[in-house]
C-alpha cells in the first residue's frame, strides 16, 4: 500500500539502536533482523533467522531473567501477528524492562510483498493496549521513534509497545550471521555468563 | 463426571504426592522461569510453583511460546522448564527448531492424554504421535508410569538437560495421572 509520510525502516531501526548502552535488541525472522545488522553489527544483538512468532516471548524470557536489563524486540507486522498470543502473555507479566517495536509495512516483504492484516483490519496497538500493555502507541514520526528509543532505557515503567508504520521498500539485504549459537552465546557473554 | 479411573489416583489431590516430587527436583537444579499452559494432571505442581518464592510460573496462550521464552531465559542465565499436555506438543513443532539452533537447555513435562483408558477419541491422534514428535525434532524422550520411578526419572531427565544440554521431554503417563471418566 502506497501512503504519504510512511517511515524509513532503516532509519528507524538506527535510531532506536544509536545510543543503545546495555540494550539487548532481538531481531524478528525478516527484514527487521537484518535493519538490525544495517544499523551496525553487535554483540548484543540477538538475530533471529526462524522461529516465526517467537521474538517478542524470547523478550520476555530475556526481560524477567534480567529485570535490569533493557530488552528491545524489533519485529515485522507479520512475525508479530503470528505470535499475538505472546502480546496477552506479556501484558499479564509485565515486565517493566521490555519494550517492543514493530515495523509495518503491512506486507510480507520477505515473500513477495503479500498484504498482511494490518494493512486493512488489524490494530496491533488496539490488540497490546487490550491485552494489558498500556503504553502502546502508533508511531508516525521520527520524533516519536526518537522518544521510544529514550524510554526503552527506563527500565521501571514498561511493558511498552509501539507500532511504526514504514513504507514498503524492498531494501538491499545486510545479512547478519546465522550461527545461533555463537549469537546467544555472545549475548550471554556480555552479561557475564560463562559456557556450561 | 471428573473421578479419576486408576483406583489408586482417585485419592484427593493433597494425597497424591510425585508432584512434590517433582517441584523437589525442579528447585534442586535452580528452576526459575516456568512456563505452562494448563492441565489437570499438572495442576498440582503449578500450584506448587506459582507459590514458590523461586520460581515464576508464567502461563501462556499456547505452547510454543515456552519454547521461545526458555531461549530467552537462558540467554539471561535462568534455567526453565515447560508444562503441557500432549496436545501442546503438536504446537510447538516449528519453535522447537530454536533448540538444536541456539543450544539452549529444554526440559518439558508432558501430562499424556489419548492412551491407558482414554475416553475422548479427539485426544487420541495427537497423544499417539506426541513421542514421536519430539524424537523428530530432537528431542529425547523420558517416561514415568508410576508414582515410584518419578523421582529417578525426573533427575535424569534434569541431568541431562541441563548439564549436558540434552533436549528432553518426560512423558507423564496417563497411567499414572488416571484417565479422565466423563462415562461408564
Amino acid at each position: 500500500m502506497s501512503k504519504a509520510n510512511l517511515l524509513d525502516r532503516r532509519q528507524v531501526v538506527s535510531t532506536l539502536l544509536a545510543n543503545r548502552k546495555d540494550v539487548v535488541a532481538i531481531g524478528g525472522l525478516g527484514a527487521s533482523t537484518n535493519d538490525m545488522c544495517a544499523a551496525g553489527d553487535h554483540a548484543r544483538n540477538f538475530y533471529l533467522w526462524g522461529g516465526m512468532g517467537g521474538a517478542a516471548m524470547i523478550g520476555l524470557g530475556l526481560a524477567l531473567a534480567q529485570p535490569k536489563l533493557p530488552v528491545l524486540v524489533i519485529t515485522g507486522d507479520g512475525e508479530m501477528l503470528m505470535g499475538m498470543g505472546a502480546l496477552a502473555t506479556i501484558g499479564l507479566q509485565k515486565p517493566a524492562n521490555l519494550s517492543i517495536a514493530v515495523l509495518d509495512n503491512e506486507a510480507y516483504g520477505e515473500t513477495g510483498g503479500q498484504t498482511s492484516h494490518t494493512s486493512a483490519a488489524a490494530d496491533l496497538v488496539g490488540v497490546a493496549r487490550a491485552c494489558g500493555i498500556k503504553d502502546s502507541l502508533s508511531v508516525t514520526t521520527m520524533a516519536e521513534v526518537e522518544a521510544f528509543a529514550k524510554a526503552v532505557h527506563d527500565v521501571s515503567a514498561g511493558p511498552r509497545f509501539a507500532n511504526v508504520k514504514i513504507d514498503s521498500a524492498s531494501l538491499e539485504r545486510i545479512l547478519p550471521t546465522r550461527d545461533g549459537t555463537y549469537i546467544l552465546n555472545r549475548i550471554r557473554g556480555e552479561l557475564g555468563f560463562q559456557p556450561i | 463426571m471428573h473421578a479419576r479411573a486408576d483406583a489408586p489416583d482417585t485419592a484427593p489431590e493433597s494425597s497424591v504426592l510425585w508432584p512434590d516430587d517433582i517441584f523437589a527436583t525442579l528447585q534442586r537444579f535452580d528452576v526459575r522461569q516456568v512456563p505452562y499452559v494448563p492441565d489437570a494432571g499438572h495442576s498440582k505442581l503449578i500450584n506448587r510453583v506459582l507459590a514458590s518464592p523461586t520460581m515464576r510460573g508464567i502461563p501462556l496462550t499456547t505452547e510454543e511460546e515456552g519454547v521461545a521464552l526458555l531461549a530467552g531465559a537462558w540467554t539471561g542465565g535462568q534455567r526453565g522448564v515447560l508444562l503441557m499436555q500432549s496436545s501442546g506438543v503438536g504446537n510447538c513443532i516449528n519453535m522447537l527448531s530454536l533448540i538444536p539452533i541456539l543450544r539452549f537447555p529444554f526440559l518439558t513435562l508432558v501430562t499424556m492424554r489419548g492412551e491407558w483408558g482414554e475416553f475422548n477419541p479427539w485426544q487420541v491422534p495427537m497423544g499417539s504421535t506426541t513421542q514421536g514428535v519430539f524424537e523428530l525434532s530432537g528431542v529425547q524422550v523420558l517416561r514415568a508410569s508410576h508414582a515410584a520411578e518419578v523421582p529417578a526419572v525426573l533427575e535424569a531427565a534434569a541431568a541431562q538437560a541441563y548439564n549436558a544440554l540434552t533436549p528432553t521431554a518426560v512423558l507423564l503417563s496417563q497411567r499414572l495421572i488416571g484417565a479422565k471418566v466423563f462415562t461408564k
